[in-house]
């Protein structure tokens, strides 16, 4: 869809901080109006660059925009100074309408230093906007990345609209009289480059001036600091002559309701918070530290109050054998991880599917295979959550699409995993890690309660007054869930075949072939909702063409297809939340289209998987950058295939 | 005593525990599960001091619960009525950290073998002890892997002739006992499968201690490790010269007549084995398995050479040492005591905004 900006005239006298120390003088500036916007904040993983992105965000936030945001950082924590590798980026795109994606390529480039500048500016469209912290384009830096000339300097950025600013040297001299030493009033450049950004797009200011005041409580110092850093960045975009024009982005109309900002880790984390309230168990999290799960573990630790234990194990193995042994004894068992952790797992999954006991395995997917790349997205372990455990080892999966139905992704599964005691595997990524948006904070009293329906008597058919636990329901094939302490009901499980029933030792062979048949059927038999289909001119004229995504990638589709139906072209999309069992509609969905189109960040699996399921020739769309699908490439591919022009 | 010093709880190990004032006999605990060790298995004396020793504890039998891995020591919960979990290889501490961590009111056992604690799951063994979550361990070390049928195990000796080592076994063992105590075990004890009453007294300090409380069992296995234990097994004079079992308070004597005892190496740094006539009765050391510091235990261990030419029996160690599972619910208790579980606040966060009907 093209959006057309306009642009008015009126004066900057909205959105001032009350104390910017310009006494209520403003210039005339131009006010163009702008339905969307996307900035990247650069520099070296030193500089603050995701707090500030962060930081930004929140304002937006607080202004009722709609937002996506996107951090980009390196795997090293400090790679060397002002090197490509040790780029780190924070992009963020808000509007008043709602989007789907972070931004294909940013409207404007902040670039701390050449080599933010380097790794960022191909992104950058021609005419986009490129504000640089000129103080660090020395020529050891510009030689460090290879530039022959300082770009500032000479006429290779004439394609874009360059703002060169001395943010250290500004933002030191507004520091000149704090008596803070000139290393500290140098690492305030960040807030600089904040406060002017935030002049710029009319962000409102005190947030992040109590954000200040918070985080550094304790060197009240540092606080004041770093807020007249913000300030002169601020008041350097209002009294300086270099930037004639400023941009409003108004609030977008969102469903009513409270909303706030969240990532995929916070919003899990919530969920699985909830998801003890709402079944009254107590939640025992097992985990080993891996990137980018590990923000799971840091979240559940501070909500110890909700009766949650977390455990930092030895290995990812302990991870998932202390939430088992955790389940075992009657709390909701979960462990955390990302796909290596996954590969350690997964025995003790195996463990759990034979046990039949609820469990929550969250996989935060990065780049694979290996340690592959630890900080950015992919959608690859999809074959592995379906089948890497030896034996028929069955467990349902969910992905959430976005990073704040990640919160509704771990109450399901929760659910799921209780009712039919099982384990159950969600597939976040990194993408939905670290990315965040605004969330329509839920209704408490409105969350599903969650029953456990622990066993309390003994169940045996027969007159013998024993306790079977493989004694399965009739209806969801589910076995007790007897915990220790409860009389009468003691009993052994573990790895070995069970008969069917009694749960003692079993090496029968048709007890056997009816376990294994027994335990798929009773994941195969999880309701799931249908699959449902965006199809703009109803079932009784399907469109050509069905994109079929799953995941993270619900954005950057949906993104695709409204752009190619802005082209005036019909296309239908569907998202799959459920991957195992897939939605009993699926196969007469993916009938129903003359072609099905499945983009993922891998190289086909969820296509491999329903090809083999459904006899159906779907095409497949992959990518395995690291970094998730854009808005304007689906958009071409989409086009492509509506033209038959599969790749 | 140093749970005094340190300010800890005084609490036992089966503190918490539901206890019943019925009579329970060893019946009580046998499961209708048949038993499966081969026959002459040292396993079965084990299970039978265990079936009798768990109702000594008076414990309500629901809350009592064995995990184990795998191997042939790890069926053992099948043959126990009470909650029980045969696990995976090498995994069963970390189940029950997790259980002992949410469920105070169990008295948890892991039972594991050679191969399964120290090969397989060294690094869950060490880091269990470390943590010293209330559970007892107990390791069947038979120095030979079984139920594989006749690998060597991180505990055979050096040149052990197996399946897998036709030309001898290049690995050195461990010494369990030491790898515990270089963990710093708070409870730390070894005794061997054919000694009954040995084996109920160290289960039962065990049970008691709080911590995880590691008892090495030594075990013959009949079948691929045929009399790998005979020389201490044996009641005789042999074995009164071979095992030096320690008493709390004791001067640490043995022999025929307790003639030999253990001194004080001329360095200072260990223990070794003297004739008392020649030392002198004053030089024996009196073993004190509270002591605070670890490298007396240590240099205990290192008395008992892989040949069994000396091995020590009895209790190492048994020192108050603040526990991971009390210490997690406390801060669980904290954290609830100190502030309100609204979950509403929580999902709004601090920074919220409203859309409100146009």
């Amino acid at each position: 869809m093209t959006i057309p900006d306009t642009t008015v005239q009126s004066t900057a006298d909205d959105g001032s901080p009350q104390s910017n120390g310009t006494n209520g003088q403003h210039r005339e500036v131009e006010v163009q109006q702008r339905h969307r916007v996307v900035i990247r904040f650069a520099g070296d993983s030193g500089d603050g660059m995701q707090l500030t992105g962060d930081r930004f965000t929140s304002e937006a936030a607080a202004f009722g925009n709609d937002l996506a945001t996107q951090p980009n950082f390196p795997a090293e924590i400090r790679a060397p100074q002002g090197t490509l590798p040790g780029v780190s980026s924070f992009q963020l795109h808000f509007a008043d309408y709602d989007i789907l994606t972070p931004g294909d390529r940013p409207d404007v480039l902040v670039a701390m230093n050449p080599a933010a500048l380097m790794a960022n500016l191909a992104d950058l469209p021609l005419g986009g906007i490129l504000i640089a912290n000129s103080d660090e384009f020395t020529k050891r830096n510009l030689t460090k990345v290879g530039y022959a000339a300082n770009p500032l300097e000479d006429d290779s950025l004439s394609a874009y609209t360059v703002y060169s600013v001395q943010m250290a040297t500004l933002a030191q001299g507004a520091l000149a009289e704090t008596g803070l030493s000139k290393k500290d009033a140098e690492r305030s450049k960040n807030m600089f480059a904040l406060g002017l950004l935030c002049w710029m797009y009319h962000r409102p200011t005190e947030g992040t001036e109590r954000f200040l005041r918070e985080k550094f409580a304790r060197r009240p110092d540092l606080a004041e600091a770093n807020i007249l850093a913000f300030r002169a960045g601020w008041n350097y975009g209002e009294t300086t002559e270099a930037f004639a024009v400023t941009y409003e982005v108004a609030p977008a109309k969102l469903k009513v309701g409270t909303y706030r900002q969240i990532t995929g880790n916070t919003a899990l984390a919530y969920g699985i918070v909830a998801a003890g309230q709402q079944s009254g168990l107590p939640v025992f999290l097992g985990s080993y530290p891996i990137t980018p799960a590990s923000d799971i573990l840091h979240e559940l630790s501070k909500h110890k109050a909700f009766g949650v234990t977390t455990f930092q194990a030895e290995d990812e193995i302990s991870g998932i054998g202390s939430a088992i042994g955790a389940s075992f004894g009657g709390a909701l068992g979960v462990t955390t991880t990302s796909g290596p952790g996954v590969s350690l797992k997964s025995e003790a999954a195996g463990l759990a599917v034979a046990l039949e006991l609820p469990l929550l395995i969250i996989d935060v997917q990065r780049g694979g295979p290996s340690t592959g790349l630890p900080t950015k997205t992919e959608q690859s372990d999809l074959l592995q959550a379906m089948f890497g455990r030896n034996g028929e080892s069955p467990l349902p999966i969910i992905a959430p699409r976005s990073p704040g139905d990640c919160f509704d992704a771990a109450l399901e599964a929760t659910r799921m995993a209780v009712v039919y005691r099982t384990p159950v595997m969600i597939l976040s990524d990194g993408s939905l890690a670290n990315g965040s948006e605004p969330w329509k904070v839920p209704d408490v009293d409105s969350l599903p309660h969650i029953e456990p329906g622990f066993a309390t008597g003994p169940n045996a058919t027969d007159e013998s007054g024993e306790f079977w636990p493989y004694l399965r329901d009739d209806d969801t094939l589910a076995r007790p869930w007897a915990v220790p302490g409860t009389p009468g009901l003691e009993h052994r499980i573990g790895g070995l075949e069970k008969a069917d029933g009694k749960g003692s030792i079993s090496y029968d062979p048709e007890n056997h072939e009816r376990m294994v048949r027994l335990r798929q059927a009773k994941i195969d038999g999880i309701p799931v909702p249908d699959l449902e289909i965006d199809d703009p001119d109803g079932p009784d004229n399907p469109a050509e063409l069905l994109v079929l995504g799953w995941g993270s990638t619900y954005g950057p589709i949906g993104a695709g297809c409204r752009r190619v139906r802005g082209d005036g072209l019909s296309i239908a999309q569907a998202h799959l939340r459920h991957l195992n069992p897939f939605p009993a509609n699926l196969g007469e969905v993916l009938r129903g289209y003359k072609t099905v189109l499945v983009p993922e960040m891998n190289l086909g699996q969820l296509s491999l998987l329903l090809r083999a399921r459904y006899l159906v020739d779907i095409k497949s769309y992959t990518k395995v950058s690291g970094l998730p699908f854009k808005a304007e490439e689906l958009q071409n591919v989409f086009t492509d295939a509506l033209k038959g022009d599969l790749l | 005593m140093t749970a005094t010093d340190l300010g800890l709880p005084s609490l036992g190990g089966l503190d918490g525990v539901p206890t019943t004032d019925e009579k329970q006999t060893a019946k009580d605990y046998t499961s209708d599960q048949e038993v499966r060790w081969c026959p002459g298995c040292g396993d079965y004396a084990v299970l039978a001091a265990v079936r009798s020793f768990l109702p000594q504890l008076g414990l309500k039998r629901e809350n009592v619960v064995f995990v184990s891995g795998i191997g042939c020591s790890s069926r053992f919960p099948y043959y126990l009525n009470t909650y029980g979990m045969h696990s995976i290889h090498g995994r069963a501490p970390t189940i029950a950290t997790g259980l002992a961590v949410t469920r105070p009111d169990l008295s948890v056992f892991v039972v594991t073998g050679d191969g399964d604690a120290l090969s397989i799951g060294g690094n869950h063994l060490i880091h269990a002890v470390r943590r010293n979550i209330n559970m007892t361990i107990l390791l069947f070390n038979n120095r030979i892997y079984g139920l594989t049928k006749g690998q060597y195990s991180p505990t055979s000796e050096i040149g052990k002739i197996t399946k897998s080592t036709p030309m001898g076994s290049l690995d050195h063992p461990f010494n369990p006992l030491s790898v515990v105590l270089g963990a710093e075990a708070s409870f730390a004890a070894r005794t061997i499968d054919a000694n009954r009453a040995q084996l109920t007294e160290v289960l039962t300090a065990a049970a008691a201690h709080r911590g995880t409380s590691f008892v090495e069992i030594y075990q013959d296995c009949p079948i691929f490790n045929d009399g790998a234990f005979d020389v201490i097994r044996r009641v005789g004079d042999e074995s009164k010269q071979r095992i030096i079992p320690l008493r709390h308070g004791e001067p640490i004597r043995f022999g025929l007549e307790g003639e030999l005892g253990v001194v004080r190496t001329d360095d200072g740094y260990g223990l070794r084995v003297a004739p008392v006539a020649e030392v002198g009765e004053d030089a024996v050391v009196v073993h004190d398995e509270h002591r605070d510091d670890p490298s007396f235990a240590f240099a205990l261990s290192r008395l008992s050479d892989q040949d069994l030419t000396h091995t020590v029996t009895g209790i190492f160690r048994n020192v108050d040492r603040a526990t991971y599972d009390d210490g997690a619910r406390q801060q669980v208790r904290d954290a609830k005591a100190s502030r309100p579980a609204d979950l509403d606040t929580l999902l709004r966060g601090r920074d919220t905004w409203t859309v409100a009907a146009e």
